[in-house]
């Protein structure tokens, strides 16, 4: 049995004692999945597995705090419930988390750009077929086949957990342990590589088109702040509703501080960004420092404190006393 | 009969330069992967393929737009506090130039709420005067385009001032309004009469493409029926993350917030973009809220658009069908689906 035609079969016989289970679907075309809401087994037939899940369907499980749920994982979503657990957002009791291995999802923008560069286009795609090695995607009468990775998400690039950290069933075989890519944190050392001035332009220039539309502050599993976020509060009156770079970086910078330590760099934020501003990016350097401050990763042990949810005394790399 | 001209690629440039030397050129432009449209640069070519990932609502409803500035002023002790207001309401002369015809056609829904004779709204009547839309009418279609649905198409001159459709070579450029006729007669159009059937062929083949729309005629009292259905609406929105791509990219929605924007004496109050999807939007001064889940926001979404607008304004469906609210949502909740599952269960 296929790794997906198990899925249906463990989510069914879940189901009865479930509000829903959150999985993927087909969506309006060959080339978007969407994220589906299991209620029936008519539902469950519908569910997806493969390269197309690019949704974290962990962002939806905040929200149905009281309710039974389950939700199918990759590697990189079952981090985000783990976090959501390390910081009792959710319940264990009421999360049932189905897994199987994961071979990697595409990034759409590298796919966009791989067909535009082919003289075709997104919006004109009507087949897609993946094996883990390549997609091929047909759009506009043109079939292009781009290796998994070069079209694959960065996080995909850099994952160590493309098998479910945590779950109640995983299902097929575990997929094997992927080897980092160097690139995959390319985002990073350009950015490295500049100058403070450079990188304030940078960052300038990305955010002019932000349309404040928050995205991807409501994309992110961790963002539970969501209707009472200081974005568009009155009281506190934080942010100014002016059409200004300045107020558009300022929420960048609220979001990549509340997420230190907390981020699992699942990359939604960046995925949702509707105007393509590579926003995970001051995630990611945030996460760095949290690393080599305290050496942890977040979202892999349920069991584990985040590094900013609790006190010492005495911190190991951070030298208060010699400065 | 209105002038029918013709502009070669390479003449485009020169057009351009032209239009942009008397009056702000607001053309679409790729900026880090995303297609914005932003103030003409000779330097940089703008990108008339495919419809840019923002329409250009802002070109006439900015994000945000200061009404007025004010000053509170106090000489002595006993003297009753000052205000000065400066109002805002002049509009620089703008030309929008390669928008699709679904991009110009969302003023007209526009038009009918802050142009009407109960509220007529100057900032905006202001601004729409001052600004002349060139439209290029397509000539591909994608998966989410679908203007036919809700009575416009691939060449709909509506909204628009001037319609260029792409020919062999360059584009047939017609004149649509008495406002869009004098950006004609720059030396570097010429005669057209020649590219004319050329040009319809090219309209004719992309409505083609589109196919036949299904029919949502009964959307109005389709929509109403389902109002009390939150079970139909939960499942409709169980997937939706709240955010405000949709709103924000849409041509046609035009909701807004009012916020003073200041510090000691002195500020600014602005009008900005709001979004019926974001919680804030209906939240009362007393904490209650009528939309408190996004199941009661995105009904309202999709109601106004094909319900209770059009049940207000003659029919018309407050929606351009440029497919901006499908391809950029970050989870692919598709308004199609919700209007054909609301007119299907009313049949049903």
């Amino acid at each position: 049995m296929s790794r997906l035609e198990e899925l249906k079969t463990r989510i069914k016989e879940a189901l009865p004692g479930l509000e829903c289970v959150i999985g993927w679907q087909k969506g309006y075309d060959a080339l978007h999945n969407t994220p589906l809401f299991m209620r029936s087994a008519e539902d469950v037939d519908k569910l997806e597995w493969g390269a197309l899940n690019v949704h974290n369907p962990a962002v939806y499980l905040p929200t149905m705090a009281g309710k039974k749920v389950g939700v199918v994982v990759k590697g990189c979503d079952s981090r985000s419930v783990v976090e959501l657990l390390q910081e009792n957002l959710i319940n264990r009791d009421n999360i049932v988390i189905f897994a199987a291995g994961c071979d990697g999802v595409v990034d759409l923008t590298k796919v966009k750009a791989k067909l535009a560069a082919a003289g075709t286009g997104a919006g004109v795609v009507t087949a897609v077929s993946a094996d883990g090695k390549t997609v091929s995607v047909t759009a506009g009468g043109k079939t292009v086949a781009m290796p998994m990775a070069e079209v694959a998400a960065d996080k995909c690039l850099r994952c160590q957990y493309p098998n479910a950290v945590l779950a109640d069933t995983f299902v097929g075989t575990p997929a094997p342990q992927p080897t980092p890519v160097p690139s995959a944190n390319a985002d990073l050392d350009a950015l490295d590589a500049m100058s403070v001035p450079d990188r304030m332009a940078f960052w300038r220039y990305h955010m002019d088109r932000c349309i404040r539309c928050y995205a991807c502050r409501n994309a992110c599993p961790m963002c539970v702040c969501r209707d009472h976020c200081i974005a568009q509060s009155r009281e506190p009156h934080w942010l100014s509703q002016d059409d200004s770079v300045t107020e558009k970086l300022m929420f960048q910078v609220v979001h990549a501080m509340h997420l230190a330590g907390r981020c699992t760099e699942c990359g939604e934020c960046q995925r949702a960004c509707p105007m393509d501003i590579p926003v995970l990016a001051l995630k990611k350097h945030l996460n760095r420092t949290i690393h080599d401050l305290f050496d942890y990763q977040a979202g892999v042990d349920a069991a584990a404190i985040p590094p900013l949810l609790q006190f010492k005394t005495e911190e190991v790399n951070i030298k208060e006393r010699s400065w | 009969m209105a002038a029918v001209k013709y502009i070669s690629r390479e003449k485009l440039p020169e057009w351009l330069k032209a239009l942009a030397a008397e009056r702000r050129l607001l053309v679409p432009v790729e900026e880090g992967g995303a297609v914005v449209f932003r103030a003409y640069d000779p330097a940089k070519a703008p990108v008339f393929g495919s419809d840019a990932t923002a329409p250009p609502k802002g070109s006439v409803f900015p994000a945000s737009k200061e009404l007025f500035s004010y000053t509170y002023g106090k000489e002595g002790e006993d003297a009753k506090p000052t205000l000065t207001l400066d109002p805002k309401t002049t509009a620089e002369p703008t030309v929008v130039f390669g928008s699709k015809p679904c991009g110009a056609r969302g003023f007209l829904i526009f038009d009918r709420v802050y142009m009407g004779k109960k509220f007529p709204d100057p900032y905006y009547i202001a601004a729409r005067e001052a600004t002349v839309f060139v439209t290029m009418a397509c000539d591909t279609v994608e998966n989410t385009c679908f203007c036919h649905w809700v009575g416009s198409g691939p060449a709909d001159p509506a909204g628009s001032d001037l319609l260029l459709t792409p020919v062999a070579g360059g584009w047939l450029v017609e004149a649509v309004s008495a406002k869009g006729e004098p950006l004609l007669a720059s030396p570097a159009l010429t005669d057209g009469a020649a590219k004319a059937a050329e040009a319809e062929e090219v309209k004719a083949k992309t409505r083609a493409a589109l196919g036949e729309a299904p029919d949502i005629s009964t959307s109005k009292e389709a929509l109403l029926a389902r109002f009390d259905d939150m079970d139909f609406w939960r499942d409709q929105s169980d997937k939706c993350i709240s955010c405000g791509a949709c709103t924000y990219l849409c041509p046609t929605c035009y909701c807004f917030s009012i916020t003073d924007e200041g510090s000691g004496m002195s500020g600014k109050r602005l009008r900005s973009w709001d979004a019926c999807m974001h919680f804030q939007f209906t939240l009362e001064a007393s904490g209650h809220n009528p939309r408190p889940t996004k199941a009661h926001r995105l009904k309202n979404r999709v109601g106004h658009k094909f319900s209770y607008y059009p049940t207000l304004h003659d029919g018309l469906i407050a929606c351009c069908g440029c497919g901006r609210c499908v391809k950029s949502c970050p989870v692919s909740v598709d308004i199609r689906e919700i209007v054909q599952n609301a007119v299907a269960k009313a049949k049903a």
